[in-house]
């Protein structure tokens, strides 16, 4: 597969860098947080999503979506981190809809017309520490009658406050630090025994802590198999860090872009500050970086879409890259701008907030820099 | 089956019947290399047999016209035989800087005489060339070269020094920029090919760091150049010379890549166990060259649909070779007090200390990695100044 897009991706491309640029800019994000929203987005533009046809890009043809692949998936994601536009997408038409591809077709009848048509949010229960390590899931699930009861607890669950349904990882067998004896649950935000404390986090989304107390639940409620639910984590997990690596691919270049017109306005020393050679080799290093972590993470998405098991390391390659791609991109971004880039008022610590954000989800840089090491052997 | 399956299909057993047993063992040192030329000397019967092969089916130069000794190969087809090469591990018939470079400036400078004269001799290996570029008091600044050929009606007269010419003591031919004007400093360079047994030219190794000696200074002492020894239009040569640094900035690039091995750190899994930071350190490391090597493909693949920006190569340049010199301080560190050895037989006289300081160069040669950034801001992201 080439590494370029074709003219419908193209296309694809421009009219989501349109729709994000009019419809949801950064003053959207600001709008939401001052307002102090409690649901960290806006309904509506989830709404206008589906009628843009997004939230239905990697649901399959057969159950009514579009059927596209992970690259199409990150070109919306790429604009989505370039404006900071909040919104349920990564969790609910990337990582949840990848799980529901493995789910039977009630489960599937049930979620995906909601996710079509930009109604339903799905919120992701994985972590249970501070730090990314899917293999040491504890959170307990019993068999209980005909179903299972989960007694745990569960943290960073982005938009957790606002799903309809979660799914929730859990062991039914093994011990944590075994992929072996997990299973995944879908699981309602009605259900008895579970509670919830939503927090806003430093980029103004607003991420969930659950407590599971005894939660029963349904045969029908597991997706994929018991004790194999590592199969299904694992498409979830590459689907959703190379997707944040798309979005970290956005929020560097929005980045970057700032910078660098600021570069060409600002004046001192009687000189537009663009001129400095300091500067300058700063700013085409920046951009090289950048350029390195947009080809790591069409890699990656390229094997996801052949469903070419390299997708494993690249999903890592890709996560770990775009990530330092990005994390320079938002510190010279500030460092470049000087006092203003401190203030509230200019939008590029917004950018830095959100690459911190985006960096800690589903593994960061060491994290995926180790997962190299280990794919690799060593 | 289509065309491309079948030619791969048929290049592979080409291969398979020509290519010696003994060219398919890695190189284990520079005399290993076949450079070709007039004072060559084949190390094997099978190194000669390979390069008198490779060039009479004209695969020394797949991509280049069947009239100028190529196999007039298409770019896919190309790729498929470069594969097909290396899958059959297959040394390279034959490294000649005639084919990296001056072969292509040829094919876009030359005029039809000089593409039928000197394009099949490179392609056989019957002359080996050098290039001469930097003076002295011209590194970075190459435009303001010194070295000056006087015009005598059917010749120029050429005097002047050269540094850093690569292989020159070895070196059959040069091509070299000359001034012919000293009144216009860009438009006063021109690009003339002779021989280095010219009358006027002598060479002298200059050793480096690494304990070896691949490149010379060069002088030219009243050396007779005739008129007909020109590459494209009088005064012009900077034109030639760009565009043939574009092509040394992407042969330079494709370095940081990785050699046959994906992962460096894997080649030393035995050794890491009590080296934790330097293992983390491998690991940062395998993923810049992992996502490098993405980078390359995606740039070659803009680069032949006519979407990279035409100075894309500088970019390509900084970060492959400073990759590469990166890759070599952490094989160095891996290797420990084993990699010191010098000149021992163990050590393979040295070589993986010596190739680490090879690799200094890299980011040097053709263009420093900061006039690299000064053409990427200026040129790329279009920041203001001189």
């Amino acid at each position: 597969m080439a590494m370029t897009y074709n003219e419908d991706q193209s296309m694809l491309r421009d009219s989501a860098h349109d729709f994000m640029k009019s419809e949801a800019p950064v003053a959207h994000l600001r709008k939401y947080r001052d307002m102090d929203c409690k649901d960290g987005f806006s309904h509506d533009l989830w709404k206008q999503f589906a009628e843009m046809g997004f939230t239905g890009i990697l649901i399959p043809e057969a159950d009514g979506g579009l059927g596209m692949g992970h690259i199409e998936a990150g070109i919306v994601l790429e604009e989505i981190g370039r404006n900071l536009s909040p919104s349920p997408f990564l969790s609910t038409s990337v990582v949840a809809v990848e799980a529901l591809k493995a789910a039977d077709k009630a489960m599937r009848d049930r979620w995906f017309p909601g996710i079509l048509a930009g109604e339903t949010v799905i919120g992701i229960a994985l972590e249970e520490g501070k730090k990314h390590h899917p293999e040491k899931i504890a959170l307990k699930a019993e068999r209980s009658g005909n179903g299972f009861k989960l007694s745990g607890s569960k943290q960073f669950v982005v938009q957790g406050s606002s799903a309809d349904m979660l799914i929730v990882a859990a062991r039914t067998a093994g011990a944590a630090g075994e992929t072996d004896g997990l299973t995944l649950f879908a699981v309602d935000k009605d259900a008895a025994g579970l509670s919830m404390e939503a927090a806003r986090t430093v980029d103004s989304a607003m991420a969930a802590r659950l407590d599971l107390n005894g939660v029963e639940v349904t045969a029908d409620a597991v997706i994929g198999d018991v004790n194999g639910g590592w199969a299904v984590l694992s498409k979830m997990l590459n689907a959703g860090r190379t997707g944040s690596a798309a979005e970290m691919v956005g929020v560097g270049t929005g980045a970057m872009d700032l910078t660098f017109d600021y570069l060409k306005q600002r004046k001192q020393f009687g000189r537009v500050i663009g001129e400095f050679q300091a500067l300058q080799h700063r700013a085409a290093h920046l951009y090289g970086e950048m350029e390195m972590a947009r080809s790591a993470v069409l890699k990656a998405q390229n094997f996801l879409d052949d469903d070419d098991p390299r997708a494993e390391l690249y999903a890592s390659v890709a996560k770990a890259k775009a990530g330092l791609a990005c994390n320079l991109s938002v510190r010279e971004g500030v460092q470049m701008h000087g006092g203003i880039g401190m203030t509230d008022e200019y939008d590029i610590g917004l950018y830095m907030k959100r690459d911190r954000a985006l960096s800690e989800f589903m593994g960061d840089i060491y994290f995926h820099a180790d997962r190299v090491a280990k794919l690799n052997g060593y | 089956m289509s065309d491309l399956e079948s030619f791969r299909t048929e290049i592979r057993a080409w291969i398979e019947a020509n290519c010696p047993a003994e060219m398919r063992t890695p190189a284990r040192g520079d005399d290993d290399v076949c450079w070709g030329g007039r004072n060559f000397v084949f190390q094997s019967d099978a190194q000669k047999a390979w390069l008198e092969r490779c060039a009479e089916a004209g695969l020394t130069v797949p991509d280049w016209p069947k009239e100028c000794g190529g196999a007039g190969l298409s770019p896919a087809e190309t790729k498929i035989f470069r594969q097909e090469m290396a899958r059959a591990s297959a040394r390279s018939p034959l490294n000649s800087f005639g084919i990296w470079m001056l072969g292509p400036a040829l094919l876009k400078f030359g005029s039809e005489e000089q593409k039928r004269h000197y394009l099949p001799q490179i392609a056989r290996g019957e002359i080996r060339w050098c290039q001469g570029y930097s003076e002295p008091g011209s590194g970075s600044d190459l435009v303001s070269l010194q070295t000056f050929g006087q015009d005598k009606g059917d010749h120029w007269v050429v005097n002047g020094q050269k540094i850093w010419t690569s292989y020159a003591d070895k070196a059959d031919w040069i091509f070299c920029l000359v001034r012919t004007d000293k009144e216009n400093k860009y438009q006063g360079i021109s690009f003339l090919l002779f021989d280095m047994t010219t009358p006027g030219v002598t060479t002298k190794p200059i050793k480096l760091i690494s304990g070896n000696s691949p490149f010379c200074e060069t002088f030219f002492d009243n050396v007779v150049v005739p008129k007909h020894q020109i590459v494209g239009e009088l005064n012009r040569g900077w034109d030639v010379a760009k565009y043939l640094l574009g092509h040394e900035r992407e042969m330079i690039s494709g370095m940081g890549g990785d050699g046959g091995t994906a992962s460096l750190g894997g080649g030393f899994k035995d050794a890491l166990g009590d080296e934790p930071i330097l293992r983390a350190q491998l690991a940062m490391f395998d993923v810049e060259s992992l996502a490098f090597r993405a980078h390359s493909e995606r740039f070659m693949d803009e680069w032949k649909t006519g979407k990279a920006h035409p100075a894309y190569s500088n970019l390509m340049k900084y970060i492959g070779t400073e990759l590469n010199k990166k890759r070599h301080e952490l094989v160095m560190a891996a290797g420990g007090s084993d990699y010191l050895e010098w000149e021992s037989k163990r050590s393979n006289e040295g070589k993986r200390a010596r190739d680490w300081l090879r690799t200094k160069a890299n980011s040097i040669e053709g263009g420093t990695s900061e006039v690299m950034l000064n053409v990427v801001a200026k040129r790329i992201l279009d920041m203001p100044g001189a």
